[in-house]
């Protein structure tokens, strides 16, 4: 066991990061990451940290750096939030196609207009479909450790992809919470150094980020495509080897509770999941079937363990052929204006792929900081359990509007 | 200077061949010069623009030196990314060289080409100007000239081209109190890579603004680049110069100037203009050389 401290979900991803030893950091600050980048320049002040801290001019710069420091074989670290990272979009799918794995910390924050510093998943999620994983924790222990793990994934020979990390902006970033800091000696004995041959070399020079016409472009991707389809495996095997190191486990893709047997659930993602279990457990003991199933991931997108989790209460919960599962319930901080939420529309579609035909209903809510109470999370399962027909449904608005 | 490079003892090693750049392309020669200079130990970064995109068609890879394509914006801060990456890995003996056109320097990534000076990075930055930005079919830039006619200023009855003077790189780059800055023109070829050797020398920043003529934009045949180049500065329309020590110098100070007239009107680009335009690109000239000749 290394120490514990009392530090914030910042913090402790700084914490992660000085552990991971990147050899090049390049950040931008914007609230609420910019703990972070306060943190590093410190820990590379004390000499605790032997990176190059770059100062760059913008995130788009932040990005571009951290592209040029690992097209050379270093592993390069950036984190940023909302406007920053989408001042940064530029290069999200220039690092994923190149195949750099960067890890970057992304403090999810509203995005403007209107302008609004607080926690909403609307910048990541815009983001899904850049070809970067995507990682949500739930608690300040669980980011420090992502950071570490973070770099296990995406360096993984069977991978090599850049990871997001991301983090609920000031219920996760700026809350504090009892964090134990692993030793570096064992860190080092988790994650190895980068090696890789996806590098400019002097001995062996190479010509990167090219242009690629239609004879070949598809190809192109459909490595990177499958090199996301093995990310679910490669997040086991470091969750396994975090276990056996660090005696503590984050899990798979997703995370259920309670849902062996549950007939409502509700997933969700990132830091509202505590609240959402301690709803569970109320209901529960007023003789509901109640569960949550966490994301972790939203990519690759773990459509094979979100059937798994709600068939399990197949087997285990009841003899009948069938699932006891009455009602899924997706609980986002997202609205793709138009539409859904995007959380919703990729559960849905997990659904119906994996035959698994059940009402499903999408709860909006925490939009720009907007506090979600148990209350909120209770009327989700009423409205699952009184099978509404409204299917598409704003929680906690300071207004009585229907949305529809 | 003993170590001077010249024609006569310029490596026969080549470092960029086999793209596809149009007959008589400035840009192209710029990019084989420098890296003639620099050596094979050069990571050289291009964004988007005319070079990267002839020459990194997979798999058609155009480049032995270590090479890489930039976002359009982000020349400044790759070569950044790099530099730093190969000092933390104790890479020895090694440059970093950034070539973006006009459009890539001037504009969309002045910003990362500034904080890479701010930060002091030990990289070489070499603007190649075609004053236009050609990959996408010759559309102004922050750095086409006054009158020149392009996609997005065309000449007609009411406007003459464009209708600003290219902004300052160079006084821009040397604003930063950067250590080594300098002009060049691939008609000056001697003075180009001994500037090239002098920025590789430098510990920190260095920039050198080429003007690199695009026969395609410019509307000139492939075999009159070098003569464009020339001309441009016989007829004072660009001056060759350094920046070092805080201080400006001025390289070349002819005595008389060409004719700014034979010059526009060797080039498609500038046919249209009048003669009271050309009077006043002639009077803009004697008012720059006033300022530049009291810097010697
Ligand atoms: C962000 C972004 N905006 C626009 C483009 C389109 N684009 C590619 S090259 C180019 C012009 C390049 O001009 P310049 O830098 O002068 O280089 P040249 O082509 O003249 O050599 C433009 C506008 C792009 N690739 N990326
Ligand atoms: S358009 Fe001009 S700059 Fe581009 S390749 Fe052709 S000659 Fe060179
Ligand atoms: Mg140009």
């Amino acid at each position: 066991m290394g120490k514990v401290k009392f530090i914030s979900g910042d913090d402790a991803f700084a914490e992660g990061i000085r552990l991971a030893r990147p050899q090049v950091v390049s950040a931008y600050p914007i609230t609420p990451q910019t703990i972070v980048v306060e943190r590093l320049s410190d820990m590379v002040e004390d000499q605790s940290l032997k990176s190059e801290f770059i100062h760059v001019e913008s995130e788009h710069s932040a990005l571009s750096c951290a592209i040029g420091a690992s097209s050379v074989g270093a592993r390069a670290f950036t984190a940023t939030s909302s406007q920053g990272l989408l001042y940064m979009a530029e290069g999200l799918p220039y690092a994923a196609g190149g195949r750099f794995p960067i890890v970057m910390m992304n403090a999810n924050r509203a995005t403007a207009l209107p302008w609004n510093i607080y926690g909403d998943q609307r910048d990541s999620v815009s983001q899904l479909d850049c070809g970067w994983i995507q990682v949500y924790v739930e608690d300040a222990q669980e980011s420090l450790d992502m950071a570490l793990m973070s770099y296990y994934i995406a360096e993984h020979p069977s991978v090599r992809v850049p990871v997001m990390v991301n983090l609920d902006g000031f219920v996760l970033t700026h809350t504090y919470e009892a964090v134990d800091i692993p030793e570096a000696k064992l860190a080092d004995e988790f994650l190895p150094p980068y090696v890789s041959d996806n590098k400019m070399d002097l001995e062996n020079p190479k010509n990167m980020a090219f242009s690629v016409g239609p004879a070949d472009n598809q190809e192109f991707h459909l490595l990177h495509h499958k090199a996301m389809l093995r990310v679910a495996d490669v997040v086991n095997e470091a969750d396994t080897r975090f276990q056996s190191i660090f005696g503590r486990s984050h899990g798979g893709m997703v995370e259920g509770y309670r849902t062996e047997d549950a007939e409502y659930v509700l997933i969700t993602v990132g830091s509202i999941t505590g609240l959402a279990r301690e709803v569970v457990d109320e209901l529960r003991s007023q003789g509901v079937r109640a569960g949550v199933l966490k994301l972790r991931f939203l990519r690759p997108f773990p459509s094979q363990q979100i059937a798994e989790a709600l068939v399990n209460s197949i087997e285990q919960g009841s003899a009948e052929v069938g699932s006891v599962v009455q009602a899924v319930g997706t609980l986002e901080k997202d609205i793709s204006f138009g539409y859904e939420g995007t959380i919703y529309t990729n559960v849905n579609s997990a659904l119906i792929k994996e035959d698994v035909h059940v009402p499903s209903y999408n709860f909006i809510g925490g939009l720009g900081g907007r506090d979600i109470s148990k209350e909120d999370i209770r009327k989700c399962f009423s409205h699952m359990i009184g099978k509404e027909k409204d299917k598409i449904v704003w929680i906690g608005l300071g207004v009585e509007d229907d949305v529809r | 200077m003993s170590d001077r490079i010249t024609a006569k003892n310029i490596t026969d090693n080549e470092f960029f061949y086999g793209h596809k750049a149009c007959a008589g392309c400035g840009g192209s020669l710029a990019v084989r010069m420098a890296l003639k200079v620099l050596g094979e130990r050069t990571f050289i970064a291009l964004p988007a623009g005319c070079m990267s995109a002839v020459g990194f068609n997979f798999p058609q890879l155009c480049f032995s030196n270590n090479a890489i394509i930039s976002t359009f914006a982000g020349t400044g801060s790759i070569i950044t990314g790099i530099e730093a990456g190969a000092r933390a890995l104790g890479l020895k003996d090694y440059h970093v060289l950034g070539m973006a056109g006009d459009g890539g320097t001037a504009d969309i990534g002045i910003q990362a080409l500034s904080g890479a000076i701010d930060r002091n990075d030990r990289v070489i930055y070499i603007c190649y100007d075609n004053e236009a930005y050609m990959n996408t079919g010759i559309q102004k830039s922050g750095l086409t000239p006054f009158g020149a006619k392009t996609t997005t200023t065309p000449a007609g009855k009411h406007i003459h081209g464009n209708v600003k003077n290219k902004k300052n790189m160079f006084e821009i780059v040397a604003a930063h109190g950067i250590p080594y800055a300098a002009t060049a023109s691939i008609a000056y070829m001697d003075d180009f890579i001994e500037k090239v050797r002098k920025a590789s020398q430098v510990d920190g920043p260095s920039y050198i603004h080429v003007i690199a003529p695009c026969p395609t934009g410019w509307g000139i045949p492939a075999d009159r680049t070098i003569e464009a180049a020339k001309e441009m500065v016989d007829c004072g329309l660009w001056y060759l110069a350094e920046y070092y020590d805080d201080e400006f110098h001025l390289n070349r100070d002819p005595n008389e100037f060409t004719s700014v007239s034979d010059y526009l009107k060797s080039q498609g680009r500038f046919k249209h203009l009048s003669d009271e335009d050309i009077a006043l690109i002639e009077q803009g000239r004697d008012k720059k050389w006033e300022k530049i000749r009291a810097w010697n």
